[in-house]
């Protein structure tokens, strides 16, 4: 049995510490405000103390901590991107992922599972080897493989998915992997605050102080607060943050679905994906079945749920693993992602003089978590973009430079 | 032994219909109408399940679907509730989740290890050495989980059903069945789905010793069944609340989706367990529980039972078990002071400022731990005494039934006096009734229907409700040094896990949810969010309101996928030649929702070639009919066409054809087709198989918000079309029409007879120098195919299919948008400067390629031939590198029969673009493979 847990039950009293700090007041100004209290902002917060020296950090959550999409995604962490610049970046992700409940002293599940993603027509199969190629290019590990291994890998698995879309191969990507979605804010949000970043929770931006297209503070509901640099990573809200800022993204907010299951007894192993199914499961380590599909086509700045989007989702998963009819959907809920024309992430500069943007993430954040954390830290310490961030520079849109990431979409969104 | 009791009125269970089943391998009977849990502890069981964490025996809890205790498989089933499973003959049933079955579960051993797991226990542990975390992955996952999944379950079919009704109430209790009958006399249409098998919901069980609500229950049961207006839905549960009133009701065969007019809620209200030690030992139960044994199932709940009361509603159950026989041993109230003189007359033993400390008993509840207290959780030692005992029946509070109201955005307040959850502000035909709005009692809940009802009719508004009559006590939780005091059953949560969260920071109610799960387990919370929330409440030194609530996500009750699912639904499309295609051997593949032939016969490789040889030195013929097929009318049809398309087609002479090639707003390349004009103002378009759906859409949104005058006829499904190609195409058609073919040279078009069938020829060359494509009536083209099959035989006529056209149209160097483009290629990029009317003020994507043009193309595609090509050619998608960087891939490949080379296209760096310039291509096997730029078309021009 593992010492913590030994050390935990033999005192007397529980003499586990608190995670964060909760100040009371907000100082007058601070080196830096990191606005969103999910775990990029976390991440950007423990990255600038750790690496960068800048302990003086105010992080201003306007609900609680990992409530946005921290908390609703279904957690599923990979490096099988598209583009040369999405690959790097993500693999640098996994990378920092695979040592991070060490680093910060949390388990968070990281659980390595291997993921496939189904591909059922040739035109998939197509894309799935552009995918391994660019992969293995890149140094990552991915391989296109046949129906053999993937029946090998998950015997339950209906090859014919009920006869409706036969599985022709898969893009087989081994260090495919899960966490424990809101522990990763808890621990760098706990690591950020031993380090003395301050977290503010119920703490909502109102808006900015900007002179001469420079940012100079940031008016919140609990008083203005003075900064010379500030990072905004909310997700679904960017555009009321540029808005603040008076100026435009691309960023579309249309809502992501995802719903759970009750738990039962491990069966699946590894997380697999259909494009043309519009599926994404895996089994958590508490047993339940975490499912997804693809955005909801239109633009809704809510986290409404939608009947529609279960009953669709039940027919595919079905087609999938007929067997599971009888097993029940426990919850649904829905979180806004940002999404951008080419389906990469907006980060680095942005018009505004010392104001960062950390948003586009769509339905990918967070498997970026610790590595937009560690180069959105970069960025504000030096003012200069982090190299790994280059290719999602705001201005790409204007320059026509696009990073065009859409063939890695999960499932066809 | 048995605990029935003599025939109660009213009871659900049909005693002439006894039911043999089996439990963890022993037999048992019970009856018709029994749930699986009240045959069971009917038959004198105690011990039905194990908790999910510390595997703690478990007994009955509340007989009102959040009873997780008793979680049942049976081989293909699993997770089934025993409180609300129906009996039924043969079942054979055990519990989810032991080692070694239900007695002897070996995972009992983890309850002497509770000091290790507290809340969030695995957050702290296991993750150092990193090496060892799979291990110790493995042994949690296989420790938690409930059921064992069954690999072989059947899919079954659910039934999927749609209603409309002008007010939908949900709970048919007193106050649902007077809000519907109130509303279905006003002239309505009503649904009143309740998620009990009966109706009546406290009406059939809470009688305080006195059945005489059943004589109501009678009379308003058959007033519903016999009103025309109502449709009355029993075992139909409200799963959620979806946007304009969308309300799934789950029953036992499928979904009935209600889209409603007004929604009244009127589900009451779930009993709330009391945190004391050992409080979830078999035995101790909540007192509607008791109830609803007694009442529904004729079960003796226990024969020696301690009551504790946290409310008035206690003295009911006290004379309910008094009457079912029960001795009562003692009432113990947590408050100090409570009108007692009707069990006093009892003679029932009272003690008021009381409170349970502990329950005892190993297995099943011995006896009771009772001391003084002061109402606020300080129990005095002193005080305390033992009281013998077989059961303990707990009414302390309520927690309202309003997941439906919090999902469709009505605000709660908590009433003080009530202590409870009650709507402040309601959302839009949105009425609730009953004990959601904390009242309490026959007579006002009877009113509130009415007046729930009269409000949704819009009949009056704004009639202030009744006061809130229930009562909640505040704080009916126990600290107990030794813990086992249980806020969550679910999860196996006690008092001391909130602290814990609270001190390492999880204070918001959110935060404390996510990390000691409380709520999150299969009961969604029912039976513990409200304890949660005092507990929180008072560790932040806050009041209730301050703390909130979580948020109530949808579904009410889990549904299980095959109820959601539905029955199996795939169109698939067929074209009018389908049934000739399979007659003649055709591989079909599936393209989209369609079925097209990729070639005819099973060898592929010699069926293309066959098919190819035809195409190039003869003729073939493919069914084109599932195009995308559009008419364009009216005077601006040319104007929307010119804005839609990069072309010029306002100018476009009639009885010709121009390329059509279709950019989004970015300049990506989103679908190509042909425009022809057939008269001044009708246009015939053409779009892709796959992308026929959205170029419709695409189009028909357009012509809204540029408000043309002009009208889209989508033909896709009623015109059929053949492409007719090779060298003899024009002198077979000959045989069939009397059109002017030749002067449809280099893309006309004409419409004419054709084999006796009024049809469109269209010279195209996608596939052949020499081609033509016929569309006609989808009843009708068929007709042509088969005449061309008859007048093509002489001259070596050969079907085709979409393999063979893949690689006929690659020997003619054209690309496939979707396969040889990506969701980024434009125009430029592709060599397509020739079709962008740049002269033209507006088309969509104009404005991005304008942008573009001024930056260097980076890449484009090009054609290539491999001189020494490897046994395996690469595949499609791999990647083209200059200098160990990825410049491009390969887009299409094939060894082309007619060449007898290895040909293909590729994306490029521009550098290389030019013809005769050496390419590095990675071959999916890792080596390099070298080839050649060369121009297209890869075959020679003249037919």
């Amino acid at each position: 049995m593992p010492y913590q847990l030994l050390k935990f039950a033999l005192s007397k009293k529980h003499p586990e510490p608190a995670f964060f700090r909760q100040p009371a007041e907000l100082k007058p100004s601070y080196d830096a405000v990191i606005i969103g209290g999910g775990g990029h902002g976390l991440a950007a917060a423990y990255y600038l103390a750790k690496e960068h020296g800048l302990t003086n950090v105010a992080v201003l959550e306007r609900g609680y901590l990992g409530g946005g999409n921290t908390g609703r995604n279904t957690t599923i962490i990979r490096s099988n991107y598209l583009t040369p610049e999405g690959v790097a970046f993500y693999d640098a992700s996994v990378k920092l992922w695979e040592n991070l409940s060490q680093e910060l002293d949390l388990n968070l599940f990281y659980s390595t599972r291997g993921h496939f993603t189904l591909a059922h027509t040739e035109s998939a199969m197509r894309t799935m080897r552009w995918r391994a190629e660019v992969n293995k290019q890149m140094g990552v590990e991915s391989e296109v493989v046949g129906p053999d291994v993937i029946q090998a890998a998950v015997p339950e698995l209906d090859m014919s998915c009920s006869g409706h879309a036969p599985i022709l191969g898969a893009l087989y990507h081994k260090p495919g992997s899960v966490a424990r979605h809101d522990a990763v804010a808890w621990g760098f949000g706990r690591a950020a605050s031993e380090m003395g970043v301050e977290i503010f929770q119920n703490t909502e931006v109102t808006g900015l102080d900007i002179r001469n297209g420079r940012i100079a503070g940031v008016h919140t509901s609990r008083g203005t607060i003075k900064t010379g640099k500030v990072l905004s990573a909310v997700a679904g809200y960017t555009p009321r943050i540029t808005k603040m800022a008076g100026f435009d993204t691309p960023i579309v907010i249309h809502p992501l679905q995802a719903c759970v299951t009750e738990p039962m007894k491990p069966w699946l192993n590894t997380i697999l994906v259909s494009g043309s199914l519009h599926v994404y499961v895996s089994q958590s380590s508490r047993g339940e079945l975490v499912m997804g599909a693809s955005l909801d086509p239109y633009e809704v700045h809510a986290t409404r749920s939608t009947l529609d989007f279960v009953e669709g989702l039940s027919s595919h998963i079905l087609d999938m693993f007929p067997f599971l009819a009888g097993i029940k959907v426990v919850r649904q809920w829905a979180g806004m992602a940002d999404m951008t024309p080419d389906f990469a992430p907006v980060m680095g500069k942005t018009p505004v003089e010392g104001l960062y943007l950390d948003a586009g993430w769509g339905t990918w954040g967070f498997k970026a978590t610790p590595i937009s954390g560690k180069t959105m830290a970069h960025t504000l310490a030096t003012d200069k973009p982090h190299e790994l961030i280059h290719g999602f520079r705001l201005d790409r849109f204007r320059d026509f430079e696009l990073t065009g990431e859409k063939g890695a979409a999960s499932v066809g969104h | 032994m048995t605990l029935r009791l003599p025939p109660q009125p009213g009871e659900w269970i049909d005693r002439a219909t006894p039911v043999n089943f089996t439990f963890e391998g022993q037999a048992y009977t019970g009856y018709a109408g029994d749930s699986v849990t009240s045959a069971l502890w009917g038959a004198g069981e105690r011990v039905l399940g194990r908790s999910f964490k510390y595997h703690r025996p478990r007994g009955l809890m509340s007989l009102a679907n959040h009873d997780i205790n008793v979680m049942l498989e049976d081989g293909t089933a699993i997770n089934m509730r025993g409180d609300v499973l129906p009996l039924a003959r043969g079942m054979e049933l055990r519990a989810v989740n032991t080692l070694g079955g239900l007695k002897g579960d070996k995972y009992a051993v983890l309850e002497w290890m509770a000091p290790l797991l507290p809340a969030g226990f695995y957050y702290k542990a296991f993750h150092k050495p990193k090496a060892l975390f799979p291990f110790w992955e493995n042994v949690i996952r296989r420790m938690a989980g409930l059921g064992v999944m069954n690999p072989q379950a059947p899919r079954g079919e659910a039934i999927k059903q749609h209603r409309h009704c002008d007010v939908l109430v949900i709970g048919a209790g007193p106050a649902g069945l007077s809000a519907a009958l109130t509303a279905a006399k006003k002239g309505v249409r009503v649904i009143l789905a309740d998620e009990n098998a009966r109706i009546g919901g406290t009406l059939g069980y809470d009688h305080a010793g006195q059945p005489t609500a059943l004589e109501t229950l009678a009379r308003l049961q058959s007033e519903v069944a016999s009103h025309p207006n109502i449709e009355l839905l029993p075992a139909h549960y409200a799963a959620g609340w979806y946007t304009d009133h969308l309300v799934p009701l789950v029953g036992p065969s499928g979904m009935i989706k209600v889209r409603a007019g007004k929604v009244v809620v009127a589900m009451g209200a779930f009993e709330q367990p009391a945190v004391f030690r050992n409080n979830d030992l078999p035995g101790v139960m909540l007192g509607s529980a008791s109830q609803r044994l007694i009442h529904r199932y004729a079960v003796k709940p226990f024969q020696r039972a301690v009551v504790l009361a946290g409310n008035d509603q206690a003295q009911r159950v006290v004379m309910d078990l008094h009457q079912a026989g029960v001795e009562v041993v003692a009432y113990v109230d947590l408050r100090p002071d409570a009108d007692c003189t009707v069990i006093r007359q009892l003679g029932i033993p009272i003690y008021l400022g009381n409170c349970v400390q502990e329950a005892l008993g190993k297995h099943a509840v011995e006896g009771v731990r009772i001391s003084r207290w002061d109402g606020q959780g300080h129990p005095d030692p002193d005080t305390s005494m033992t009281i013998a005992c077989d059961g303990v029946a707990v009414s302390v509070g309520w927690a309202p039934a309003a997941a439906l109201l919090y999902q469709s955005g009505c605000k709660m307040r908590f009433d003080d006096a009530a202590q409870q959850f009650v709507p402040e502000r309601l959302a839009p035909g949105m009425f609730a009734a009953g004990r959601v709005n904390g009242i309490y009692g026959l007579e006002a809940a009877l009113e509130d229907g009415e007046r729930a009802a009269r409000e949704a009719l819009g009949l009056a508004t704004g009639v202030a409700r009744a006061a809130e009559t229930g009562s909640s006590h505040p704080w009916p939780i126990v600290p107990h040094t030794a813990n086992k005091n249980f806020l969550d059953f679910d999860e196996d949560l006690q008092l001391k896990d909130f602290e814990t969260a609270a001190q390492e920071s999880f204070d918001n109610i959110e935060l404390m949810k996510r990390f000691t799960t409380v709520g999150m387990g299969p009961s969604q919370g029912k039976h513990s969010n409200m304890n949660a929330i005092r507990v929180l409440a008072r560790l932040r030194g806050e009041p209730i309101p301050k703390v909130g609530s979580t948020t109530a996500r949808p579904f009410f009750h889990p549904v299980p996928l095959g109820h959601l699912a539905g029955r199996t639904f795939h169109p698939e499309r067929r074209t009018p030649m389908h049934d000739w295609h399979a007659a003649h051997g055709a591989t079909f593949a599936t393209v989209g929702v369609w079925q097209r032939p990729a070639y005819y016969g099973t060898d592929k490789a010699k069926a293309v070639e066959a098919e190819v040889k035809a195409v190039r030195h003869a003729v073939g013929m493919i069914d084109v009919s599932t195009l995308g097929k559009f008419e364009v009318h009216g005077p601006q049809a040319g104007e929307l066409l010119e804005r839609f398309y990069t072309g010029h087609f306002v100018n476009q002479r009639v009885g010709t054809t121009r390329y059509a090639l279709l950019l989004d707003e970015a300049g990506v390349m989103l679908d190509d087709g042909i425009v022809a004009r057939l008269s001044n103002d009708c246009y015939y378009v053409t779009a892709s198989t796959s992308n026929a759906a959205t170029v419709y859409r695409e189009m028909t949104r357009r012509l809204q918000t540029w408000g043309l005058e002009a009208t889209i006829v989508n033909l896709t499904g009623s015109y059929g079309g053949l492409n007719l190609a090779g060298p003899h195409s024009q002198s077979l058609l000959k045989l069939l029409t009397d059109l002017d073919l030749a002067a449809l040279a280099n893309g006309g078009v004409a419409e004419g007879m054709v084999a006796g069938v009024q049809a469109r020829v269209i010279n195209v060359r996608f596939v052949a120098e020499l081609a033509y494509e016929i569309h006609a009536p989808a009843q009708d083209i068929a007709r042509i195919w088969l005449a061309l099959e008859e007048a093509g035989r002489s001259v070596g006529l050969k079907p085709f299919g979409t393999d063979t056209q893949r690689l006929l149209r690659l020997e003619m160097g054209h690309f496939i948008i979707g396969q040889d483009t990506d969701g980024l290629t434009n125009p430029l990029e592709a060599g397509l400067q020739w079709v962008l009317a740049n002269d033209k003020p507006f088309y969509l994507g104009q404005r991005s390629l304008k942008l573009l043009a001024e930056k260097p193309v980076s890449k484009r595609l090009v054609g290539f031939m491999l001189e020494a090509p490897p046994a395996t050619l690469p595949d499609e998608c791999c990647l083209v590198l200059r200098a160990g960087k990825i410049v491009g891939r390969l887009t299409s490949i094939a060894q082309s029969p007619t060449l007898g080379q290895v040909i293909g296209l590729a994306y490029v760096a521009s550098e290389d673009a030019a013809p005769g310039s050496r390419i590095t291509i990675r071959h999916q096997n890792g080596r390099d493979v070298v080839a050649t730029v060369v121009p297209t078309p890869f075959i020679g021009v003249a037919p």
